[in-house]
C-alpha cells in the first residue's frame, strides 16, 4: 500500500501511460488508484484524472434538483440537508455505503456555496472515519464557467461496505467549548461575518470571517496567506483551534479546512455552533455601543 | 491546488484597460505595520506610541472598541480607477463589513477592520497604488480637488494634476510628519465648486495675463469653532504655489499650538495672531522658502508627472440625437430614467459628454455594487475613472449622451440608480455612532432616513429645492460639514423633562464655493423630529417665497435677517417651528427619546477622539 501525493503533470503522464498499456476500462477495483491519498484540497486537474480513471467518488452536495440539472461527471448526489438530517453515525455510514464508497476510496466533494457546504460534508465523512476525502478547489459554477465537462446522468454505484471509525478528535461539543477558556493553548475561532460577530459571540472567541478565506473563484486563498492571517492574530500553528459559526457548521467547516491548509494540525469543529450555544443559554459577549449595522449599504 | 484559475471577466470590449497605478502606497509599510501590531500586542510598544504610529498609517480606532480600526484610504483628488474600486470591493468583503464608505473629504473608509488585519488591507491597497499613509494623525491629510475639475465650464484650467503633485510632495515629507495638528488642502475648479474656503489652504484656479495661477485662501476650516479662509493675495502664479504651501505649513509647524488639542488647528493660530500679521509672515516665509529650497527638493513637485496620457481625452462628440430631458421639468410620476437624468446628470464643457452622479446613501456602497460600478466605468466613461465627491457620491465623467440610457440600466441593475444626487435629497451624514468615538448621535442613519423620505416624497423633482443641501454631523466636530449646508445639523444630547434625548442643533444658510459662508445656529431639534422639521420648513417656504426664489435663497435671507414675508429672521422661524420640535413625556412617547438604530434608552457615550495623535 502506498500513499501518493497529488499527481503532477508528469504523473498524469504516468496515468495515461498505464491506460494505454491496456486497462479493461473498469478501474474501480484497481488498488493503485483506490489508494491514491488526496490532499486537503483537490485541484481540477487531479480530479479530472481521477474521474477519467474511474478511481474517485465525486460527491455533489447541492440540492438534488440542481444535481439533476447537471453535475460533474460521475458525481453522486448527497445533499447537505440529507447529512444534517441523520444524527446517527450509522445512518451516515449507510449513506456512504449506498453511494458505493468503500473504506479507502478517494472522495472529492463540491458545492455551489463557496465551499462551505462541501466543507461540512467533507468534515462529516472524515469524522465518520473516511479520511481520504477532499474538497474540490472550486465551486460548480466556477467549474462550468471554465467550460469543464458536466453531465446529466444520474449515477448509481453498487453498494459497498464501509467501516465506522468515529474520529472524536476533530469534533467539539458545547461542554468541550466551556473548558476552552481556561486553556491558553486552545483557541476558539468564530467564522461568521464581522457584524454578526460584533453583535454577539462565545466569550473569548476570535473572529476570522469566512470571507477572508476564499479568493478569485478559488474556495481558498494560498496557504501562505491564511498562515499569515493566523500569525497576524498571534495564533501559533501548534495551538488547538476550534471553529464555529452561526448554525450548522458550514462556514466554520470552511474555516476548519482553511486552518488545516495553513498547517494547523489540531483543529476541531463545533458542528452545532452558536445556535446550540445560545439555545443552551450559555454566556455570550455582546457589543451594543455602536450602530454598526447602519453602515451596511444593503 | 492551482491559483492561476480566475473568472475575472471584467475586461471590457472597447475601452482600453486602465494601467494607471499612481503608486501612493509602499509595500514595506505594510510589513512594518504588521510588525508593529505584533510588538504592541506583546506589550513592547506603549498605547500612546502605537496610536501615533497607527494614525500615521490611516487606521483610526473604532467606537469604544479599540481592537478594530476604521481604515481610511486616501484618494488624492478623489480620482479612482476601476481596478482600485474592485480591490476595495474585495478588501471590504474579506476584512471589513462588505461595504465601503465615501467620506466627505474624498477618502474611502473601511470600517470595523480587525487591527490584526489592517496590514492585509494595506497590502491589497499597495497592489492598486493606493495608500492610507497620513490619512489620519497630525499630517497633511488627503488633498481634495473639485470633482468637476477638468470638465467645469467655469474653471480657468484643470487643477487635478496640481492637487496630485501637492499630495505627492507632502506625503512622507519630513516637514509634515508631526504638525501641531492635522492640515487640509483643498483645490477648487472655479468659484462655485469645491471647498476652498474651509481648508487650511484652499486654492481656486485662476489665469492672469495668460499666466496660470491660483487664488489662495488660508486658515479656513470647520469644527467646534469654524472659520472661512482668508484671501492671501489677488493672484499667486503657478510657480509660487508650492512655496506658498510650504511657507504656510512651516509657519504652522513653528507657531501652532501644541498644548491645547481643542485649539490647535491653524485656523486658531490665524485667528489669535490676526490675519494681517499671519499674512505678512506667510509672504515673508515664502521668500525664504524660495531662496533656500534646494533644486532637488523643488524637483519633487512635478505637475507634469501627474498629467498622464489618460488625460488626452477624446474631443467633443456631436450628439446623434437630441439629449432627453436634462432641462425638462420632471415629477414624481415621471419615468424613473427621466427623473434620474434630471437629478443626476450634468453636461460638461466638452460638448456631447456628461457627468453622471451615482447616488449613495450617506456614502455607503456594497462590494457587489463597487464591482458593477467599476465595470460600467470601463464601459461608459471615456476617461475610465470615477471621482468620489464630498457629497458622498461618485461622479462618473465623460459619459457620451448616447450611452446614458445603457449606463442607467447597468446602475439600476444593482440598486445604484437612485435619483436625487444633485438635489436636497442627497443628504450628507458622517459615520456618527456607527463607528466614531466622538459621535453622540447616529447621524449616518439619519442622513439615510432623510434621503429615503425625500425621495419618497419626490423632493428631488422640485427644482426650487434643488440647490439646497442637508448635511448632518454626529457631534460638533463637523465631519458632516453641517456648517456649509443650507440646513445643517450637528448631534448632541439634551435633557427633556427627566430624560435624555438625542438632539441636533440646526443651522441655516451655510454654503460652499469660493464665496462660501458658515451657517447660523437656529435651534435644537430632537433626532426623531428632524425630518418633520425640515418638511415644515419646506411647507413654510412654499407659502412664503417669491415665484422664482429657491429654498436655498429663501433660507439665506432668513439667516441674514432679510426675509421678505412674515418670516424675516431666525427668531421668527424658530417660533413657528417650536411646536414641531416638542416631545411628549418619555412615558407617552418613548420612541422619540431613542436614537435611530437603537431600541434602548439613549445615553451619550463617547471616548477619546483620535483626530489629533
Amino acid at each position: 500500500m502506498c500513499c501518493l501525493k497529488a499527481p503532477t503533470k508528469e504523473q498524469e503522464g504516468a496515468f495515461n501511460l498505464k491506460k494505454e498499456k491496456g486497462s479493461d476500462g473498469n478501474d474501480d477495483n484497481n488498488n493503485h488508484y483506490i489508494n491514491f491519498h488526496l490532499p486537503i484540497i483537490c485541484d481540477v486537474h487531479t480530479l479530472q484524472t481521477l474521474i477519467q480513471k474511474k478511481t474517485v467518488r465525486v460527491v455533489d452536495v447541492r440540492k438534488e434538483e440542481d444535481y439533476q440539472q447537471e453535475h460533474i461527471p460521475t458525481a453522486v448526489s448527497i445533499p447537505l440537508a440529507e447529512i444534517l438530517k441523520k444524527d446517527n453515525p450509522q445512518e451516515i455510514i449507510n449513506i456512504l455505503q449506498n453511494a458505493g464508497i468503500s473504506d479507502n476510496m478517494p472522495v472529492v466533494i463540491y458545492d455551489d456555496t463557496f465551499g462551505a457546504l462541501a466543507a461540512r460534508v467533507t468534515w462529516t465523512f472524515q469524522y465518520m472515519g473516511h479520511t481520504n476525502t477532499a474538497l474540490l478547489e472550486m465551486t460548480f459554477s466556477h467549474w462550468k464557467n471554465l467550460g469543464l465537462q458536466t453531465e446529466k446522468k444520474i449515477n448509481i454505484f453498487p453498494r459497498t461496505e464501509h467501516a465506522l471509525n468515529v474520529n472524536h478528535g476533530i469534533h467539539a461539543d458545547a461542554s468541550y467549548i466551556e473548558t476552552v477558556k481556561e486553556q491558553p493553548n486552545k483557541i476558539l475561532i468564530d467564522s461568521r461575518e464581522r457584524l454578526n460577530f460584533l453583535t454577539e459571540h462565545i466569550p473569548g472567541a476570535k473572529n476570522i470571517p469566512y470571507t477572508m478565506l476564499g479568493s478569485n473563484g478559488s474556495i481558498f486563498r494560498k496557504a501562505e496567506d491564511i498562515k499569515r492571517f493566523i500569525e497576524n492574530r498571534g495564533i501559533s500553528a501548534d495551538s488547538e483551534i476550534i471553529t464555529y459559526c452561526g448554525s450548522v457548521g458550514t462556514l466554520s467547516g470552511l474555516a476548519y479546512y482553511a486552518l488545516k491548509l495553513a498547517g494547523v494540525k489540531n483543529v476541531k469543529l463545533y458542528s452545532q455552533s452558536f445556535r446550540e450555544w445560545k439555545s443552551l443559554g450559555k454566556p455570550k459577549e455582546e457589543f451594543k455601543d455602536a450602530n454598526y449595522w447602519d453602515l451596511s449599504a444593503e | 491546488m492551482k491559483n492561476n484559475i480566475s473568472t475575472d471577466n471584467s475586461q471590457h470590449k472597447s475601452i482600453p484597460h486602465s494601467v494607471l497605478n499612481p503608486q501612493w502606497g509602499k509595500e514595506e509599510e505594510t510589513e512594518v505595520f504588521a510588525q508593529k501590531v505584533k510588538l504592541y500586542r506583546q506589550g513592547k510598544i506603549s498605547d500612546d506610541d502605537f496610536r501615533r504610529f497607527r494614525l500615521q498609517h490611516g487606521a483610526y480606532g473604532s467606537r469604544l472598541q479599540m481592537n478594530y480600526s476604521m481604515v481610511r484610504i486616501k484618494i488624492p483628488s478623489g480620482e479612482m480607477t476601476p481596478e482600485q474600486l474592485e480591490k476595495i470591493a474585495s478588501l471590504s468583503e474579506a476584512f471589513s463589513i462588505g461595504s465601503a464608505h465615501v467620506s466627505t473629504r474624498q477618502n474611502i473608509q473601511l470600517h470595523w477592520v480587525q487591527l490584526e488585519d489592517v496590514s492585509e488591507v494595506l497590502r491589497g491597497l499597495v497592489e492598486v497604488g493606493l495608500t492610507t499613509r497620513e490619512a489620519c494623525g497630525n499630517t497633511v491629510r488627503n488633498v481634495m480637488c473639485s470633482h468637476f475639475a477638468g470638465v467645469c465650464s467655469e474653471e480657468a484650467f484643470d487643477t487635478t494634476p496640481y492637487a496630485k503633485a501637492i499630495a505627492r510632495f507632502f506625503i512622507r515629507n519630513p516637514m509634515c510628519q508631526n504638525l501641531p495638528r492635522k492640515f487640509k488642502i483643498n483645490f477648487a475648479c472655479c468659484n462655485k465648486h469645491g471647498l476652498a474656503r474651509i481648508a487650511d489652504i484652499g486654492l481656486v484656479s485662476a489665469i492672469k495675463d495668460d499666466m496660470k495661477g491660483f487664488k489662495i485662501y488660508l486658515g479656513g476650516g470647520l469644527g467646534a469653532a469654524s472659520f472661512i479662509g482668508h484671501s492671501l493675495e489677488d493672484f499667486t502664479p503657478e510657480d509660487r504655489m508650492l512655496s506658498t504651501c510650504m511657507a504656510t505649513i512651516r509657519l504652522f509647524d513653528r507657531h501652532g499650538n501644541r498644548e491645547n488639542m481643542a485649539r490647535n488647528r491653524m485656523r486658531y493660530l490665524v485667528h489669535e495672531m490676526g490675519w494681517e500679521k499671519f499674512q505678512k509672515m506667510v509672504l515673508k516665509e515664502r521668500s525664504i522658502v524660495e531662496m533656500t529650497t534646494s533644486y532637488s527638493t523643488s524637483k519633487l513637485f512635478n505637475v507634469k508627472a501627474e498629467e498622464d496620457e489618460k488625460r488626452q481625452l477624446p474631443k467633443s462628440v456631436h450628439l446623434t440625437s437630441k439629449l432627453p430631458m436634462l432641462n425638462e421639468q420632471v415629477t414624481q410620476q415621471s419615468p424613473s430614467y427621466k427623473r434620474w437624468l434630471h437629478t443626476n446628470v450634468v453636461p460638461q464643457k466638452q460638448e456631447g459628454y456628461f457627468t453622471v452622479f451615482v447616488t449613495l446613501g450617506a456614502g455607503d456602497i456594497t462590494a457587489n455594487q463597487l464591482r458593477v460600478l467599476a465595470g460600467s466605468i470601463r464601459e461608459f466613461s471615456a476617461e475610465s475613472t470615477a471621482r468620489n465627491t464630498p457629497q458622498q457620491n461618485f461622479a462618473i465623467r465623460y459619459v457620451k449622451g448616447s450611452d446614458l440610457n445603457d449606463f442607467y440600466n447597468t446602475l439600476a441593475s444593482i440598486g445604484l440608480a437612485n435619483p436625487g444626487a444633485l438635489t436636497i435629497a442627497s443628504a450628507v451624514g458622517c459615520s456618527g455612532t456607527t463607528s466614531c468615538n466622538l459621535a453622540i448621535t447616529n447621524s449616518h442613519r439619519l442622513a439615510k432616513e432623510v434621503q429615503r423620505k425625500f425621495l419618497e416624497l419626490g423632493f428631488d423633482t422640485d427644482d426650487l429645492l434643488r440647490d439646497s443641501t442637508i448635511k448632518i454631523s454626529g457631534c460638533p466636530n463637523s465631519c458632516g460639514q453641517h456648517e456649509i449646508a443650507t440646513i445643517g445639523f450637528f448631534g448632541g444630547a439634551s435633557r427633556i423633562g427627566a430624560a435624555m434625548a438625542p438632539t441636533y442643533t440646526m443651522l441655516f444658510g451655510g454654503s460652499d464655493g469660493e464665496f462660501g459662508e458658515l451657517g447660523k445656529a437656529v435651534m435644537r431639534v430632537p433626532a426623531k423630529r428632524v425630518i418633520d422639521t425640515i418638511r415644515k420648513i419646506i411647507d413654510l417656504y412654499k407659502q412664503e417665497h417669491d415665484n422664482t426664489e429657491t429654498l436655498n435663497q429663501w433660507i439665506n435671507k432668513i439667516a441674514a435677517g432679510e426675509g421678505k414675508g412674515s418670516i424675516k429672521n431666525i427668531e421668527n422661524i424658530k417660533a413657528i417651528l417650536l411646536p414641531v420640535t416638542q416631545l411628549a413625556s418619555i412615558e407617552q412617547d418613548p420612541e422619540s427619546y431613542r436614537d435611530y438604530g437603537n431600541d434602548v434608552k439613549f445615553s451619550a457615550k463617547t471616548a477619546r477622539g483620535e483626530c489629533a495623535a
